[in-house]
């Protein structure tokens, strides 16, 4: 209406107004660039790490690599006993972060009453989860290697691990369980069962995606921590492996190797790092390699049975 | 486990026994006691989450108590040298908080302003198909080990910077920085954009209604609305600069001094920790001590930002 009108001064304010507008969306399109511009500066960071890895590092990349100890050669040094050891780590994080982590969800979610006692168990899960990963290596140094003895051991490093992932794994159990709706609880009630017999054969049936991407998710992150296990003195030349678990003559299976010194992935990367000379780099990156690859897989695969199952389930 | 028991029942519900009311009793007995068994073991779990916090803290605070009957908290606090494995030995933890603190602000100019508007244009900006693809990417760059990002810093960031700034010397604290400040932008681009998504959408639909563009509706209706959430995101970002061990250890030099200039080397109190633990110290000795004093240092100040955060959110929390 007000365009029929020339030469007035509705017309000028129009056209301040039109003015103002067009002002306002292009800071609506500049924000918009920074937004694409910040996700490309992410992007351009991760490619360049990658990059920087790729082409120092694959060359040295071979089976030899991956099957000899560390040498004072660098040519010849190897990741065997950073793999193995990390491996074995691994296995006892799991072993005691799940069933621990699950169990402390499955109670805060299922069992617990409202009460002091619950209030201060919610908080400390939170408040852990805020502390810095090199305090639970004082934590170890302290507790496991100097009080229960343990030394500088698979199971000490293991277990350090285990407390640092716990609360990644009671907060992943505890949110897929709050996603079972409640007529399942009532349901599985008005059948006659116990609250375990519904706890085993419904709730934990069901939050099982969303458990395993939580406790893959926790073991990605224990791969990858150096801080810890330095703390607790984990030695960075070990050119052995510790005893095999399997195959003893006196005993099928030993327990040995939880004992034996060891080292992992990221120790052996960080030994190299810290060499003046330029030819273990090429080694470090190797080793930095494998170890963003080993993480990203397992974070892959964590996302991906959360896309997965996220899509399937419907209550 | 509990199936046998109910099997007898129901056969025993078949051919009623003259005992069978007995009997029922019984079996609800040993049920309920299996009940309380496994509601006693779960407890045991969430508890271990309590019992690691005393344990850290008593471990700290009973090695604390041993380090500051040899060094006086007053020198502990005021000396402005660090050098305690030295035959002239200081204990001046401000010599170990500069390089913290340096390194936490260089790392929080990148990280904040990034995360911000990272968050914001995902959450307000963004298409579908960019977020669905976005999430997943950031989630995996923050899923990288901190060794690798100190392996970055040290020998792809501080080349780089010598290119512009040839007299930076091999270690300092501001490419460990920058690269600790990307490091952290995934986590507080996550928290600010989930505080950010959790405002309803009728605000922001009034806000268009009133003619708003998306970027007066981001920064003057969502970012306020949102700002418990966007504060606690910053202060989780600093408990974690402030925590960082690996980058800073390899890339900002373990030389404690006490300086503010990020063009220079120096040790955080995290950085001294793994040096100290790199060495051989006897268990019991004054430099084993000191590792514990200074982490009793570091988790009081992580602490007091967790506190503040959880309190910010109180404050600022936005009823709907």
């Amino acid at each position: 209406m007000t365009e029929k009108l020339p030469g007035t001064a509705g017309d000028a304010h129009l056209r301040a107004l039109r003015r103002a507008i067009a002002r306002r969306k292009t800071w609506d399109w500049l924000f918009a660039l920074g937004g694409v511009l910040a996700l490309v500066l992410a992007l351009l960071v991760f490619a360049m790490l990658f990059g920087q890895m790729l082409k120092n590092g694959l060359p040295h990349l071979s089976w030899d690599f991956v099957s000899s100890f560390p040498s004072r050669r660098a040519a010849s040094a190897g990741i065997l006993s950073a793999w193995v050891g990390t491996s074995l780590v691994m296995l006892v994080t799991a072993v005691v972060a799940v069933p621990v982590g699950v169990g402390a969800g499955i109670y805060l979610e299922e069992y617990a009453p409202k009460n002091l006692l619950t209030d201060i168990i919610e908080i400390n899960v939170t408040n852990l989860a805020g502390v810095p990963s090199i305090i639970y290596g004082l934590l170890a140094l302290g507790l496991f290697v100097y009080q229960f003895g343990l030394g500088q051991s698979i199971a000490a490093a293991g277990l350090t691990l285990a407390l640092l992932i716990l609360p990644v794994v009671i907060v992943a159990t505890r949110e897929a369980i709050r996603t079972i709706p409640q007529n399942i609880r009532e349901g599985a009630y008005a059948c006659g069962a116990t609250k375990w017999q519904m706890v085993s054969q419904h709730i934990i049936p069901y939050s099982l995606p969303g458990i395993m991407t939580g406790v893959i998710i926790g073991l990605a992150r224990a791969i990858g921590e150096t801080a810890p296990i330095i703390t607790i003195g984990a030695l960075t030349f070990i050119a052995f492996l510790p005893p095999s678990p399997l195959g003893n003559p006196e005993h099928l299976i030993s327990f040995e190797w939880l004992a034996a010194p060891f080292t992992v992935m990221p120790i052996q990367m960080f030994n190299w790092i810290s060499r003046p000379e330029e030819a273990f780099q090429a080694n470090a990156a190797a080793a930095g390699l494998v170890l963003v690859v080993m993480t990203l897989s397992m974070n892959a695969v964590a996302i991906g049975i959360r896309y997965h199952f996220r899509k399937r389930i419907k209550w | 486990m509990d199936s046998m028991p109910l099997k007898h029942s129901s056969q025993q519900w078949i051919n009623p026994p003259a005992d069978h009311r007995v009997g029922v009793r019984a079996i609800k007995r040993r049920r309920h006691l299996a009940e309380r068994g496994i509601e006693s073991l779960l407890l045991l779990a969430a508890l271990v989450s309590v019992f690691t916090t005393i344990a850290i803290v008593a471990i700290l605070v009973w090695e604390s108590i041993l380090f500051f009957r040899t060094v006086p908290l007053f020198d502990f606090l005021t000396d402005r040298q660090w050098t305690p494995l030295f035959d002239d030995a200081h204990f001046g933890i401000v010599a170990l908080l500069s390089g913290t603190l340096t390194t936490t602000v260089v790392a929080l100019l990148v990280a904040i302003p990034l995360g911000t508007v990272l968050a914001i244009y995902l959450s307000e900006f963004a298409p579908f198909r960019v977020r669905e693809l976005a999430k997943p990417f950031l989630e995996m760059l923050g899923g990288i080990p901190t060794i690798i990002y100190g392996y970055f810093a040290l020998l792809f960031v501080t080349p780089l910077l010598q290119r512009i700034y040839p007299d930076l010397p091999g270690f300092n604290m501001l490419s460990a920085g920058l690269v600790m400040g990307i490091m952290i932008v995934p986590y507080v681009s996550s928290l600010s954009e989930d505080a950010m998504r959790a405002v309803p959408m009728n605000m922001r639909e009034a806000s268009y209604a009133l003619g708003a563009t998306r970027l007066q509706t981001a920064l003057f209706v969502v970012t306020p609305a949102a700002l418990s959430g966007l504060a606690s995101s910053y202060i989780l970002g600093i408990s974690r600069a402030v925590g960082e061990t690996m980058v800073v250890a390899i890339a900002a030099g373990m030389q404690p001094s006490f300086t503010f200039n990020p063009l220079e080397p120096a040790a955080t109190i995290t950085a001294y920790i793994v040096q100290v633990a790199l060495g051989d110290l006897p268990h019991g000795s004054i430099g084993y001590q000191t590792i514990f004093a200074a982490g009793l240092t570091l988790l009081l100040i992580t602490l007091l930002f967790n506190i503040l955060g959880h309190v910010l959110r109180k404050h600022f929390r936005e009823a709907y």
